[in-house]
């Protein structure tokens, strides 16, 4: 089955019911072993325990970005290449990275905690992570604030990709400005070259919570297919009524 | 419990993380379920009240 | 007299009128940045050291609240519709406007920076410094805003929005240039690094952002 395939929303809805239910099982599945390496892990000479929070602080982080790339990609469907499913992705997915960056900033606020003294350290990718966090919010509510949903897709696409351009920058400008103001605190996890025993949880919980998002992205798309519909119904029925 | 002993003195902030994920994933799925249940009953309902696509109502038939 | 000259003059003209807002944006400016010692406290010794910080903090503040009106005011009386339907490109046109709006707005902040500096307890190079930077900085931070007012020009309480969107893509420009004025007083580092970033930043700020106000208008207004 080709993209093209995929641009009917009706094979779209048909796709997804037969793929969904064995993605759910699969990252189920996932889950459950990286929370079980998780917990066998072994304690950090310098942190402890408590790097088992890394486990699932740096998956979050690297959704955060990774989700807005796909956005970007998506973003180009609905501007470039014109494909009639692109800005319901787009759409789904920004609540879902915004979630991810959110559970990216809580985690590695308590991560710090034990580390730094605070909840909060002004140190560059926590910092970066925020702005990134603002952007989702901003880019939700462009959508949110424009009636007609193929205008608000073009708003959206468009600062999807400018955020894009300027993510680097903005990370680029944090980092100078952290080095600038303090000294290093680096959250070091097991040294320069991590250890087995930490990167093998790390990355099934990193597969896994991809699998999780992509699992939820077509979810979520789903329902916003259905949502078009309804309002196309609605609005048929309206008009009906008028007539 | 063994593992949560063996999780040291800032076993809390493990445990907080670890359950503030659970419940910020959860609450995702939950959502995206209950989305697709009211989506799909207001879809019957409009359905039962003679309002359909075009390219769902049987050939033959224009708009 | 071509018809982006044209664009850029009538623009200036009507920025300067009494409803135009370049002198309220000034006013504003100036307003926030004496309202911060209020919050502070009179610690003349703390006004110097955070003072480039606290006029950087004004002018993107100020500018964010002229940027509003950038495309809004066209939109409303349909002189929009012209500009983008003429065969000049939209892309120019908007660059244009945005020059026309930094030239209207942005120059007195850095005419005024001079005279609010002293309120501040800056001396003179300190001053001169911000002027400096904010000369360099303030047309990134007009070409940027201009994106988020492209994307709020068909919405009611556009302004918001526009703050809202535009304050993460502006971080980058507010910590160079307050960190090339801080280079300027303490000499800690040189002040060419972060002034020649800054300096990139607004480069590249008046490529991106015509293209992307372009694109906005274009896919927001039919």
């Amino acid at each position: 089955m080709s993209l093209i395939d995929l641009a009917n929303p009706t094979r779209f809805l048909a796709l997804t019911a037969r793929v969904l239910p064995w993605l759910a099982a699969i990252t189920t599945v996932l889950l459950a072993i990286g929370l079980y390496q998780a917990a066998m892990a072994p304690d950090d000479y310098q942190q402890g325990a408590t790097v088992k929070i890394m486990f699932i602080h740096v998956p979050n982080a690297w959704l955060s970005m990774f989700v807005w790339g796909i956005m970007s990609v998506e973003a180009l469907g609905t501007l470039v290449w014109r494909h009639p499913l692109a800005d319901v992705a787009a759409k789904a997915a920004a609540p879902l990275g915004a979630a991810f960056t959110f559970l990216a900033l809580v985690t590695g606020s308590l991560w710090g905690r034990p580390m730094w003294g605070t909840y909060w350290e002004w140190d560059a990718r926590l910092t970066s992570v925020l702005i990134l966090f603002l952007m989702y919010l901003g880019i939700m509510a462009l959508w949110r604030a424009v009636e007609d949903p193929s205008r608000a897709a073009r708003a959206a696409a468009i600062l999807t990709l400018v955020g894009a351009i300027n993510i680097p920058i903005i990370k680029f400008s944090v980092d100078w400005w952290n080095t600038l103001h303090q000294g290093a605190s680096v959250i070091r996890a097991g040294g320069p070259s991590m250890d087995r025993a930490f990167l093998v949880p790390l990355l099934i919980m990193a597969v896994a919570f991809s699998l999780l998002f992509l699992t939820l992205h077509l979810a979520a798309m789903r329902n916003e297919v259905l949502r078009r519909r309804v309002r196309t119904l609605q609005m048929m029925q309206a008009s009906r009524q008028a007539a | 419990m063994p593992l949560l002993a063996s999780l040291g003195p800032y076993a809390s902030f493990i445990v907080t993380s670890y359950l503030l994920v659970g419940l910020v994933v959860a609450a995702l799925i939950v959502w995206v379920g209950l989305d697709f249940r009211r989506q799909k009953q207001i879809l019957r309902d409009l359905e039962a009240s003679g309002v359909t696509r075009r390219s769902a109502q049987p050939p033959g038939k224009s708009s | 007299m071509t018809s982006l000259a044209a664009l850029i003059r009538r623009d200036i003209v009507v920025a300067l009128r009494a409803g135009g807002g370049a002198m309220i944006g000034v006013l504003f400016f100036v307003s926030v940045v004496v309202v911060m010692p209020f919050a502070l406290g009179p610690d003349l010794a703390l006004l110097k050291r955070i003072g480039p910080a606290i006029l950087w903090l004004g002018a993107m503040l100020a500018s964010l609240l002229t940027l509003d009106r950038l495309f809004t005011a066209d939109q409303e009386d349909g002189s929009l519709d012209l500009i983008v339907m003429s065969r000049t490109p939209l892309e120019l046109s908007c660059a244009a406007k945005a020059l026309a709006h930094w030239l209207a707005a942005g120059v007195p902040l850095i005419v005024a920076t001079p005279l609010i500096g002293i309120l501040l307890n800056l001396d003179a190079t300190a001053t001169f410094a911000v002027a400096l930077t904010l000369l360099v900085g303030t047309p990134a931070l007009t070409f940027t805003g201009m994106i988020g007012a492209a994307l709020a020009v068909t919405l009611r309480r556009g302004g918001l929005l526009l703050a809202v969107v535009v304050l993460p893509l502006s971080i980058p420009v507010l910590i160079f240039g307050v960190a090339a004025s801080n280079a300027a007083v303490e000499g800690a580092m040189p002040f060419g690094t972060p002034f020649s970033i800054l300096c990139a930043l607004s480069l590249v700020s008046l490529v991106v952002g015509p293209f992307a106000a372009a694109a906005s208008l274009r896919h927001g207004l039919d």
